[in-house]
């Protein structure tokens, strides 16, 4: 089967459409930000502020960089499932195939059958972390290194938990909060508030505390160099033979190993809280009941 | 004024290294939790996929306090010296 020129230019816009908002960050922060003097550590740039009635809203490069996550995604779904079709299957497809396969495998063996809906969800969750974490490879800020990125993944996972709990009514709901006696009430709130901040903690922590310590061992392994070759004459006493290499060892841990894990943990918890907290017998109680009246 | 601010910055940095004490805890669940893992697998070779995945996501929430201890120093020495500073000018001026 041959490919038809409307196709091909389809797919190339696609492509570039994945590539395209990436580049665009990594321009912006190249012209936004200030010239720095050595290694140091900072927050994400504010692009810009929009005036608002309460509070001004501050576009950051965390923001943005998101966004552009959230695009790229958009394209790479949209780039592997076009011209699906049952008697031919491309590489693309078997690609968008396997994907889909994986993440209502995790869902099912994780959640349940009851709960299949919730695959693309959990998928789009894995995606986003992980890519968002990646994106520290291209030189962007990872959002996932800012705290209100992951807090609001971490709120809207609450909001669904406690949707799932509330399925078998709004009194079987509070009176979780009194199991096993009453005296434990208190520590079943903090325990139910605990849950979205451990969440974000959990993850802007690693990625933040991987950044801080790649940082921190760029600077240090400066220094040594100025240290054991700066009494060279000239450019000899600026070769910067220990950075090269040692810093992408930590890279390969702290960027590529810790934001893949953490992304499928939060994905891996979103799925525990939400299918652990759905109260069954009083959810089939409750329907039995409606059927009745 | 800077007798004021240097106790300032000291307690800030002192404050971040007795916080990260909390580093301690997961150090040693983590690699009790590794440990038991290698002895599992050593006796049955055949799970090693799930038990190592089992293991990493258990390492993972072992060290969420250590992370929470990591969030409180990060805060004590990038954002609390300025804020605190700020503070203490306010209460000055």
């Amino acid at each position: 089967m041959k490919k038809s020129a409307k196709a091909v230019i389809i797919d190339i816009l696609l492509i570039a459409m994945m590539i395209l908002p990436l580049t665009a960050c990594i321009v912006l922060k190249i012209l936004f930000s200030p010239a720095a003097e050595g290694i140091t550590v900072t927050g994400a740039i504010i692009y810009f502020t929009i005036p608002m009635p309460i509070m001004d809203l501050p576009i950051t490069e965390s923001q943005v960089n998101s966004w552009a996550v959230i695009l790229t995604i958009l394209a790479i779904c949209l780039f592997l499932t076009r011209r699906l079709n049952i008697k031919s299957v491309s590489k693309r497809q078997f690609l968008a195939e396997l994907i889909v396969e994986k993440a209502e495998n995790l869902v099912k063996s994780n959640m349940g059958e009851r709960f299949m809906g919730f695959a693309p969800f959990i998928a789009a969750i894995l995606g986003l972390s992980a890519l968002s974490s990646l994106s520290s490879l291209l030189g962007l800020y990872p959002p996932t290194s800012d705290i209100n990125i992951v807090a609001g993944w971490a709120i809207l996972v609450f909001i669904l938990i406690t949707h799932y709990k509330l399925k078998g009514g709004l009194g079987n709901y509070l009176k979780g909060y009194t199991e096993p006696i009453a005296v434990f009430t208190p520590i079943n709130i903090i325990s139910e508030v605990a849950t979205p901040v451990s969440m974000t903690f959990r993850h802007f922590g690693n990625v933040l505390s991987g950044s801080v310590i790649s940082v921190l061992v760029a600077a240090a392994l400066q220094g040594l160099t100025s240290l054991l070759l700066g009494w060279l004459p000239g450019l000899l006493g600026e070769i910067p033979f220990l950075q090269i290499g040692i810093p992408a060892v930590l890279s390969l841990y702290f960027d590529i190993f810790s934001g893949c894990l953490q992304a499928f943990i939060f994905a891996m918890l979103t799925m525990l809280y939400i299918a652990n907290g759905f109260p069954e017998e009083a959810y089939e109680k409750r329907r039995l009941k409606k059927r009745r009246a | 004024m800077e007798l004021a601010i240097g106790i300032i910055l000291g307690c800030c940095a002192l404050g971040a290294g007795i916080a990260m004490i909390a580093g301690i805890g997961p150090g040693i669940g983590e690699g009790y939790a590794v440990g038991q893992a290698c002895e599992a697998i050593g006796r049955q070779p055949e799970c090693k996929g799930s038990v190592t995945s089992t293991m990493l996501m258990g390492c993972a929430i072992a060290e969420s306090t250590g992370i929470y201890a990591l969030v409180i120093a990060i805060l004590l020495i990038f954002v609390a010296p300025s804020f605190l500073v700020g503070v203490l000018q306010g209460a000055v001026a």
